[in-house]
């Protein structure tokens, strides 16, 4: 992890960083019925279980669940990009852009394994200077 | 249960794009027309439920326009399914006792250009593009995109659904849109999101529809059943917790629970539905919900299309109207504008685009956040 990456401030309220800045993606466990969560929570949506959630750090590997090629997006915002979401090893489901794979239906696989990387936003939208998001390319 | 509430008087506004217009002069002219279909005044309304998506004090300011009676009026938004939630309490007001009749009203100014999402997130800066998409586009192709992982639904399949909408509003002069839409123009359209193009989107126009319910007993009295529809079944779901429902929008699974619960109170199966108005916001979901409604089984919404059982003189024709893709789609009027539809039809008054013989019909919107709302409707 580079130094540049490490002083960059998270955008996603799920995005954590250690000590030295490195981020992490947040995730909750619940004890009382075992379900990960993405993020933070104090109770869970899935069994009402209160006070029962344990802060976790998910993988930053897993495989492409679902995705959309989207052409047309909000003004400042570089089109196409893959809007992909991920299941992570070990539990939780993430949604980012994946990189490095040409965006057609052709060459993108559900199933196909991924891992997380982490980037400065302003190379996927305008006014992302100073802020640190997480991207998914392809493993192996 | 209690008394049976029927509708008694409904109609809608041609939808459209109006430089001028204001929710509550919408509001205004669909409640008049509701109210003459049925040849009463609103002075014979004893509450008023009024759904909008983006102003406050819609209910009220429409009375302004056409008579502050006093009445109690509660403005309702619940995204898409705001007009049904609308509809909905006012069916409920009647079943408690409290009131023989009531108004309900769906009105929307809409914008141009696609819907996004208000920074919810709280992200300090927008994160559209950055970790993924949110616009409504976006999330209804990776609806889409699932059901084409699990059955390997064609994006020419769900291209086909705008075509048949398309062809339905050609009959429907209240509709925005009513031309056909060949094959070719939908997929050769401008691509949004992969496999949505902008023809498979929903059309964003301004709209009002309303509704006057009223109690069984008080139709009868006021020699009003002849051509009143009884509201059989009401569900409203909020979305349940499913796996992946917080980072991917899930309205399948709200859509089964608020059918389930629909059906359930009107005892009938999707076998007795004559024909459907369901929330085609994009030419995917229409797919999935023919899976969630029941009228096909698990995997099959593709051929089901194909099969040409949903349209006009198939087995249960589905958006009669044109759907939310030609008729257009202005938010809080819509889930009225459906039940306008189905009643039409229930009524034999449907002109060309009758579906001959029915007589239960249902109507589905579903708002993203989630809320569904199911109706079961019945020919008295």
């Amino acid at each position: 992890m580079s130094a540049e990456i490490q002083a960059l401030k998270p955008v996603m309220p799920y995005l954590g960083q250690a000590d030295d800045g490195t981020p992490y993606l947040i995730g909750s466990r619940c004890d009382a019925c075992g379900q990960t969560h993405l993020g933070r929570f104090e109770n869970c949506p899935r069994c009402t279980a209160r006070g029962k959630l344990t802060e976790i750090h998910l993988s930053e590997k897993g495989v492409l669940y679902n995705y959309t090629i989207v052409y047309r997006s909000l003004p400042g915002v570089t089109v196409p990009f893959i809007s992909a979401v991920v299941d992570l090893d070990g539990g939780g489901t993430v949604k980012g852009n994946l990189l490095d794979v040409d965006p057609s239906p052709e060459a993108i696989r559900f199933g196909m394994p991924v891992k997380m990387v982490f980037r400065e936003a302003d190379t996927a939208v305008a006014g992302g200077e100073g802020y640190v998001s997480h991207f998914f390319v392809p493993a192996n | 249960m209690s008394e049976d509430v029927y509708v008694i008087g409904t109609d809608m506004i041609r939808f459209g794009r109006f430089e001028d217009a204001t929710p509550p002069r919408l509001a205004a002219k669909a409640a008049l027309m509701a109210l003459d279909d049925c040849g009463l005044s609103i002075r014979d309304v004893q509450a008023v439920y009024s759904g909008n998506c983006t102003e406050t004090m819609v209910g009220q300011r429409t009375l302004q326009l056409i008579g502050q009676t006093g009445v109690p009026v509660v403005n309702v938004t619940n995204a898409c399914a705001t007009g049904a939630t609308a509809f909905r309490e006012a069916w409920i007001a009647i079943k408690a006792g409290l009131y023989d009749i009531v108004l309900a009203v769906g009105s929307e100014k809409m914008g141009k250009g696609m819907l996004v999402p208000k920074n919810s997130g709280g992200t300090p800066i927008p994160s559209e593009g950055l970790a993924g998409s949110n616009t409504m586009p976006a999330v209804f192709a990776q609806m889409g995109m699932e059901h084409s992982r699990a059955y390997g639904t064609t994006f020419e399949q769900f291209a086909r659904v705008s075509v048949k909408n398309h062809h339905h509003s050609t009959l429907n002069p209240k509709a925005m849109y009513q031309k056909e839409t060949p094959l070719e123009e939908v997929m050769g359209s401008e691509m949004m999101a992969y496999p949505i193009t902008k023809l498979m989107c929903s059309v964003n126009v301004d709209g009002s529809a309303a509704a006057v319910l009223c109690s069984a007993r008080k139709a009868r009295e006021l020699g009003l059943t002849g051509r009143a529809v009884r509201v059989r079944g009401s569900g409203l779901a909020s979305d349940p917790f499913s796996e992946r429902n917080l980072v991917q929008a899930d309205v399948n699974t709200v859509t089964r629970l608020a059918a389930r619960t629909a059906y359930e109170m009107a005892s009938v199966g999707p076998q007795d539905v004559d024909l459907v108005e369901l929330h085609d916001c994009f030419a995917t979901a229409e797919i999935c919900h023919y899976e969630n409604l029941g009228l096909c089984g698990e995997g099959e919404g593709g051929r089901f299309l194909d099969s040409g059982a949903t349209t006009l003189g198939g087995k249960v024709p589905v958006n009669m109207s044109g759907g939310l893709l030609s008729k257009g789609h202005p938010l809080g009027a819509t889930g009225i504008a459906n039940i306008y539809e189905i009643v039409t039809h229930l009524r034999g008054e449907a002109g060309a685009r009758q579906v001959e013989g029915a007589r239960i019909g249902m109507t589905h919107v579903v708002g993203l956040g989630s809320a569904c709302a199911v109706h079961i409707l019945e020919k008295v």
